[in-house]
């Protein structure tokens, strides 16, 4: 195989060689070839980052190195660790490789970490059993582990259990138990997924400093171009189970040669939003939105204790307008927008046109519901599993137009899927059987065949991979400009945010930090918390600002 | 670009596989469960259709045939046929000639002292053998008479009961009652566990609380307590035994459903239909019940056998079905009151109940694997 670099060739092998890796899943619907016939290296003390959308065989491929694919799976080809084959081996013979020379950390953080035991003992275990030392020195090593990944006091937080820790910090922990025996490759399938952007930032950090240390390789898995440019000496493109381009990441990113590729660089949501006519008239009014949570009732049904998670905030918004809401998890961003929606009893002022909300009650509110939608951010969740495509969006035609008959609500679901751009033959079909973006198209369809006037959009775009994005934030400004309508649009990913709002909120605590124009947040932002969060989600840009 | 990979995508299959079709096709591979549905198909054919192929009345006493043992040769044997019929002269007071059997026919010579009533055959009539039995000839003027008539043969296949009923036709029309009970018995507690458990559990709160609250106060009243009180003031009724284990199973149910239905209505898709102001009971029938299908009939396959051994426990009591219906659970209690003397008694009924459960569960789990197949 040819190498990028041939220096490396002549001076060391590969410490992981993958030559013809072949994964298939025997599925129900016959064999599914997840990777087909890749050949990767991994250099010592190198980053490599594997790039491509869900689905592309990614992770599947990392899997099958570590041994971990499903019991349906099935791995051909070769995979050398310095030289030695471990593909196949069994479980007991690959555990001399796993865990020690090549260890894993895992997207999500929340779900990694036994909730029964305690921080410290978690990581004392895997040294106890394959380090061989004793309780207390293993417990000494947890430490400096949770020192090593930058964990504050780390000797009380070894007596912690996993509910106690932040997301970032359970990364933070789980890629302590990773660096336990020192091993030599680190692979880590998108593990700031699930995190917020500020943390994320400080995760990926962390990874480079502590391979700048250790002198481990690491092998990135992960659809964020962004990660892979500020991280990778080299990188590979997959696309459904193929890696169409690969090369040294600096080469690869200036001038890509797979067309694939290119789709992918350019899957940045791009454009702006046009300005809103003057005059348009107000199409909803909040003032001094509070919504307070209270945890444990107490016995004679005072409140124990409450949170407050949304604190005096305002928000106003014309006719054809967008609001971005933007923030990090917790910042009550999501629970304003249900608030406005009176889906959440809150206390304040919400006018909709000329009528106040807040005195109705849920059979008061049921007429308005057709004029204000509310689309969510998870599209698998998001839809009833046991009710086709047609069905779901017809729902809302049920309860707003029950006159309608059988046959006509299917020519307005016709249309509706239409709209979005989605083919309307398929209305039959169930939710499981479309894509993370067709279902974000069905749940859109659902709040456009009411024909709203505001729809509060809850991160519809952040379990989507970057090119479905794309295609989902074009989608709401075409729906927008045709039929005027007013979002709210709640997400924590700035990009796709400067790309759809006239105004943004950024909120934290509860509270509005600070508001303003696209132009003015983006260009002159005033609060250390907005700039903060526009670094880390900017990070790439400004370096190829910079290199350029 | 993704737009038109997305929607040419989109127009392969018009029809769209539901969940519930993947999970048939899923349960078609499943050989067990498989098997056990055409096992408990046939079965249920044998129940429902076998007494009225049977020539024999479930409830029909054969003097002659008490507690026989199962057989494929036909009743009576020939050779006791001579001492049968000469028990059935004696109570006639009559002697007996010669005698022949011959296949299905049979000829005899009475003899006595005096002249015989030739209505003395009405004697040899009303053993359970015979049959037809008619003056062919009047010899010594009348103290001797040729009769003939038929023997009747019977097939007792599994034998008969203590009191010289068929066991095979008292199987088939128990395991009506049997799986009768199962079925409607579990249907009751569903519709009343999957509406309690579903309200409950979806209005949440102090509804949910008074509502369980009254399902943990039935859970404490003990079961023949129940039972027996129903029994007390309606008096013995079968349609007494469905409504008394429909009324306390569905407690189990309605546990069952709340938790699920606790965790459905956190889903996005519930929160999507009240954005869309559909109201409590488009909620409840489109989105939580649909969804709740899954761990219901699975709970429903496993219900059905517990349901049966509940009917068998009652009827054992005295407080279920009465004689002479009867159900798997008497016979085979029936037949452990005899295991000494006729084992069979307890052999037969235990097979086609053990093959029902049996049955029930494989089909339970494949049903449970089929909806659920991460489970795995």
């Amino acid at each position: 195989m040819p190498r990028d670099n041939p220096v490396h060739g002549t001076m060391t092998d590969p410490i992981l060689a993958i030559r013809g890796l072949e994964v298939r899943f025997r599925t129900s619907d016959g064999e599914l070839a997840a990777v087909k016939g890749i050949d990767l290296d991994v250099d010592a003390g190198e980053t490599v980052a594997i790039v491509g959308e869900s689905g592309s065989g990614k992770s599947q491929t990392m899997m099958s190195v570590m041994g971990l694919l499903a019991a349906n799976g099935e791995a051909r080809g070769s995979v050398k660790y310095r030289g030695q084959e471990i593909l196949g081996l069994p479980s007991r013979a690959l555990n001399r490789y796993r865990g020690r020379k090549l260890s894993m950390i895992f997207q999500e953080p929340m779900t990694s970490l036994d909730p029964l035991y305690r921080i410290g003992d978690q990581l004392a275990e895997p040294l106890m059993v394959h380090g061989g030392l004793g309780r207390k020195a293993a417990l000494k090593r947890a430490e400096e582990l949770l020192d090593l990944v930058r964990i504050p006091d780390p000797a009380r937080r070894l007596k912690s259990f996993p509910h106690e820790l932040s997301g970032g910090q359970r990364q933070r922990v789980m890629i302590a138990m990773a660096l336990a025996n020192s091993p030599d490759v680190l692979i880590a399938d998108e593990p700031t997924t699930a995190l917020d952007v500020t943390v994320q930032a400080r995760i990926l950090e962390l990874l480079g400093d502590l391979q700048k240390r250790l002198g481990m390789a690491i092998v990135f898995i992960t659809h964020d171009l962004g990660i892979v440019r500020r991280f990778a000496d080299r990188t590979y493109v997959m696309k459904s189970g193929e890696v169409v381009e690969h090369g040294p990441t600096e080469g690869l990113f200036a001038a890509p040669k797979h067309a694939y590729t290119r789709m992918l660089i350019e899957a940045e949501p791009s454009g702006r939003k046009e300005p809103v006519p003057t005059g348009s008239p107000m199409v909803l009014e909040a003032k001094n939105i509070n919504v307070s949570f209270h945890l444990r009732q107490g016995l004679f049904g005072r409140s124990a204790h409450e949170i407050r998670a949304v604190a005096g905030v305002d928000l106003a918004i014309r006719r054809g307008e967008t609001v971005g809401v933007v923030g990090e998890s917790g910042s009550g961003k999501s629970t304003l927008g249900r608030a406005v929606l009176r889906l959440l009893p809150a206390s304040g002022l919400v006018r909709y046109e000329d009528r106040n909300l807040m005195p109705l009650d849920r059979k008061a509110m049921r007429p308005l519901r057709k004029e204000l939608q509310l689309v969510f951010q998870d599209p698998f969740g998001s839809l009833s599993p046991r009710m086709t495509a047609g069905e779901i969006v017809t729902e809302g035609l049920l309860v707003h137009e029950p006159g309608l008959t059988r046959g006509e609500r299917d020519r307005r679901a016709a249309q509706a899927f239409e709209e979005v751009r989605l083919d309307p033959l398929s209305r039959h079909r169930f939710p499981h059987e479309f894509s993370g973006g067709q279902r974000q198209r069905i749940a859109i369809a659902r709040a456009m065949i009411l024909k709203p006037k505001l729809v509060v959009l809850d991160e519809p775009t952040s379990a989507l991979d970057r090119s479905v994005q794309k295609g989902i934030v074009e989608l709401l400004r075409d729906l927008q400009q045709k039929h005027g309508l007013a979002y709210v649009f709640i997400s924590h990913d700035l990009a796709v945010v400067r790309a759809l709002s006239d105004e943004i909120m950024v909120m934290k605590a509860g509270k509005v930090v600070e508001r303003g124009s696209v132009a003015a947040i983006f260009e002159h932002p005033r609060e250390a918390y907005t700039r903060e969060l526009m670094a880390a989600a900017f990070l790439d840009r400004r370096e190829q600002i910079t290199s350029c | 670009m993704t737009d038109a990979s997305l929607t040419s995508q989109g127009g392969t299959a018009a029809r769209g596989r539901s969940l519930s079709t993947l999970a048939l096709q899923r349960l078609k591979r499943n050989r067990a469960a498989v098997a056990s549905l055409i096992g408990l198909a046939l079965i249920a054919i044998f129940c429902f259709l076998g007494p009225f192929l049977s020539s024999h009345p479930n409830d029909r006493v054969y003097q002659s045939y008490v507690a026989v043992p199962p057989s494929l040769e036909p009743y009576p044997a020939a050779a006791t046929l001579e001492r049968t019929m000469q028990r059935a002269l004696e109570r006639a007071r009559v002697d007996m000639g010669d005698f022949s059997a011959s296949g299905t026919t049979f000829r005899v010579t009475l003899t006595s002292p005096r002249p015989i009533d030739p209505r003395v055959t009405r004697y040899i009539d009303r053993v359970d053998e015979f049959d037809d039995a008619r003056v062919v000839e009047t010899l010594e003027e009348g103290r001797r008479l040729v009769v003939e008539g038929t023997v009747q043969r019977q097939w007792f296949l599994m034998g008969t009961d203590m009191s010289g009923r068929d066991l095979m036709t008292r199987i088939m029309v128990g395991g009506r009652i049997s799986l009768i009970v199962g079925l409607l018995a579990t249907l009751v507690s569903l519709l009343i566990g999957v509406a309690w458990g579903a309200i409950a559990g979806y209005a949440g709160g102090r509804i949910d609380n008074v509502m369980m609250r009254f399902v943990d106060v039935l859970y404490s009243l003990p079961f023949v307590f129940f039972v027996i009180l129903l029994v007390v003031y309606f008096g013995r009724n079968f349609v007494l035994i469905f409504v008394a284990i429909g009324a306390v199973e569905w407690l189990d149910m309605a546990r069952i459903v709340r938790g699920q239905t606790l965790a459905l209505k956190r889903r996005e898709f519930v929160e999507a239909a009240q954005a869309l102001g559909v109201g409590t009971g488009g909620i409840l029938r489109r989105h939580i019940v649909p969804n709740l299908l899954g761990p219901v009939v699975v709970f429903m396959t496993l219900m059905v056998p517990k349901i049966i051994l509940l009917e068998s426990f009652l009827s054992f009591l005295g407080l279920g079905v009465q004689a002479p219906l009867t159900s798997w659970g008497v016979l085979i209690s029936e037949g452990a009151n005899n295991i000494q003397s006729a084992p069979y008694l307890i052999v037969f009924p235990s097979i086609f109940f053990v093959s029902t459960l049996f049955a029930l569960n494989f089909i339970g789990d494949g049903l449970r694997d089929a909806l659920d197949p991460r489970d795995r």
